[in-house]
């Protein structure tokens, strides 16, 4: 698995920009668009796979970030609001990650009071809650959502380049990774994990499991409203549409089809899914049928998602019930065992 | 006094399973608590760490009450619980079983440190990679105490030790119990196997239906032959 995920990164560094460069910029605006997304998912399986949290409201983080550049973009351009109007990139990412680490400290402090389908409907409901605000919202688009004429602006860094654009999102999925695979193996990401396997067991050793899922709420909504940044440059549209959840629906089901507790699942699972989206589209106007069934299939065929099967082939194993009873797939419980694998090993 | 446990009552929701349980123990000596299945044993142990709020009733640890506390709480005042079924982290290895939860919250000079646990466990050591799920019982048994340990606590309380252990592991885990005590480790242990706890006890408290119905040292309860045979024997 580490080997593939190795590979997987060079893949990504390599065939978008030598696509640009050969006059095949679709491919790159593709590319482009699943790193970002990619960086999302890596930031939901930071609380899904390790921390055993399933959050539906995490595209609502998405949206912030996006907003945090267009908003100050369109003051900056159309006046008003002076204290945020800009173009400069800098005030862009601090707003995108004040607003995501607030509005994460906010709603985790109450969603974390709550397990299991709980959780899952109280984070959607605040999800929809940003949602229909931003609806309402009609200076800045409503509905129909909102242009942003001029891309962040940073010193040395064009991002109306397309290739400087992708370098930069490339860049920040590296270092993501990197942070969440440091976090992952560090004691707070052992004793998340351990609170996600047996909760009781972690507080009668002296573990506020509280405490430590809210910082790690705080940091994957931080990322992923990191995330929401660059989707705002690359998208220069953004409308509440991206916050909806159905696309938190999406980014989970990325780290599930990827494997969640894997660091280069939801890599994987965002390559196959916007792969199998785009392919599928241009073989049938029905796409979502068989993309539907195919990922249906996955989910329930897949032992610990595709990197599960990737790092544990079916054909390779040696004691197929045992694997299938060390079956890491109900991670979505918050309940999961998991198999004898270990998420670091794909790095 | 390390631990004061006086008329303690708790519940099941609207079921009573302790009605009136009392427990001393003196720093530094082992005490056992004794009963049949389904006495309340657990649930005694379980009132102590908080895992289970007592309703009425005082705990006190170190002369300070604790019967109210959340059980993190309780624990970070230094009682280490090593609970029945082990219930080792069964995602993380042996390493970071041990590593996750380690400190040293009162500030011992000689703090226990994965290296001092695998000294005493050198079977662990091999497996230091492993994940918990992968473990034998016996082996499983001793990661956790090993992680209570890494938390460096006052009071040790072991509940149902060596269940299901083989007789040769089952010996080691005395062993271990044993060193500790020498080392003036304050343990609360429950138990089945009579004959190793009358060797390692100081002190038994004996619990029927939830009410400690016997207490002594355990030179006074191998004398009362008949305690063991009113409360005990099946």
């Amino acid at each position: 698995m580490r080997w593939f995920s190795i590979v997987l990164l060079l893949i990504l560094a390599i065939v978008p920009p030598v696509a640009f460069i050969t006059g095949h910029a679709f491919w790159m605006d593709l590319f482009t668009r699943l790193v970002v997304l990619a960086i999302a998912a890596v930031a939901l399986n930071l609380i899904l796979g390790y921390g055993g949290l399933v959050s539906f409201g995490h595209a609502a983080y998405l949206g912030l970030g996006a907003y945090a550049v267009g908003i100050p973009v369109y003051h900056a351009t159309y006046g008003g609001f002076d204290s945020i109007a800009s173009y400069n990139g800098f005030v862009h990412l601090g707003i995108a990650i004040a607003v995501s680490a607030v509005y994460a400290l906010v709603t985790g402090a109450i969603s974390l009071r709550t397990r299991g389908v709980n959780f899952i409907m109280i984070t959607m409901a605040f999800g929809q809650m940003i949602f229909y605000a931003i609806v309402s919202l009609e200076t800045y688009g409503g509905d129909d959502g909102l242009t942003i004429d001029v891309r962040s602006e940073f010193p040395g860094i064009n991002l109306d380049n397309p290739l400087a654009l992708y370098g930069l999102c490339y860049g920040s999925l590296v270092l993501v990774l990197y942070l969440v695979y440091r976090i992952s193996n560090s004691r707070f990401g052992l004793t998340l994990q351990g609170a996600r396997s047996n909760e009781e067991r972690m507080r009668a050793i002296g573990v506020d499991c509280y405490r430590y899922r809210l910082t790690a709420y705080v940091i994957s909504g931080v990322i992923c409203g990191y995330a929401g940044f660059l989707l705002g440059n690359f998208t220069t549209f953004i409308s509440p549409e991206m916050m909806d959840w159905t696309r938190s629906g999406e980014i989970m089901f990325m780290v599930i089809l990827g494997g969640a507790t894997y660091l280069c699942g939801p890599v994987i699972g965002a390559l196959v899914f916007i792969l199998l989206e785009h392919l599928l589209s241009e073989i049938t106007v029905y796409w979502h049928l068989p993309f539907g069934l195919l990922l249906i299939a996955s989910v329930l065929f897949l032992r610990g998602g595709l990197a599960g099967a990737l790092s544990n082939p079916p054909w390779f194993r040696k004691d197929r019930s045992s694997a299938l009873a060390s079956d890491t797939s109900t991670a979505a419980s918050g309940t999961a065992t998991k198999a004898p694998t270990r998420a670091d090993d794909d790095v | 006094m390390i631990l004061q446990v006086s008329s303690l009552c708790t519940y099941y929701g609207q079921s009573q399973a302790l009605f009136n349980v009392n427990l001393t123990i003196e720093a530094g000596q082992v005490a056992a608590l004794l009963g049949r299945n389904g006495m309340g044993k657990t649930t005694t142990i379980h009132s102590i760490m908080g895992i289970r709020t007592a309703s009425t009733g005082s705990i006190q640890y170190q002369g300070a009450e604790i019967s109210k506390l959340a059980s993190f709480s309780i624990a970070k005042l230094g009682l280490g619980l090593v609970p029945e079924g082990r219930q080792i982290f069964p995602n993380l290895t042996v390493r970071e079983n041990l590593v996750a939860t380690a400190s040293n919250r009162l500030g011992k000079t000689n703090p226990w440190t994965m290296e001092r646990v695998l000294t005493m466990f050198p079977s662990l050591a091999s497996r230091i990679s492993s994940m918990g799920n992968l473990l034998s019982g016996g082996e499983q048994q001793m990661l956790a105490i090993g992680r209570a340990l890494m938390t460096n606590p006052n009071l040790l309380i072991l509940d149902d030790a060596t269940e299901g252990l083989a007789p040769l592991v089952r010996q080691d885990i005395w062993n271990a119990l044993q060193e500790l005590k020498e080392e003036g480790m304050s343990i609360l242990i429950v138990d089945k196997n009579l004959n190793d706890l009358i060797t390692l006890a100081d002190t038994m408290t004996v619990i029927e239906k939830g009410v400690t119905v016997w207490s002594g040292d355990t030179g006074t309860f191998t004398r009362e032959g008949w305690v063991q045979e009113k409360y005990l024997s099946i």
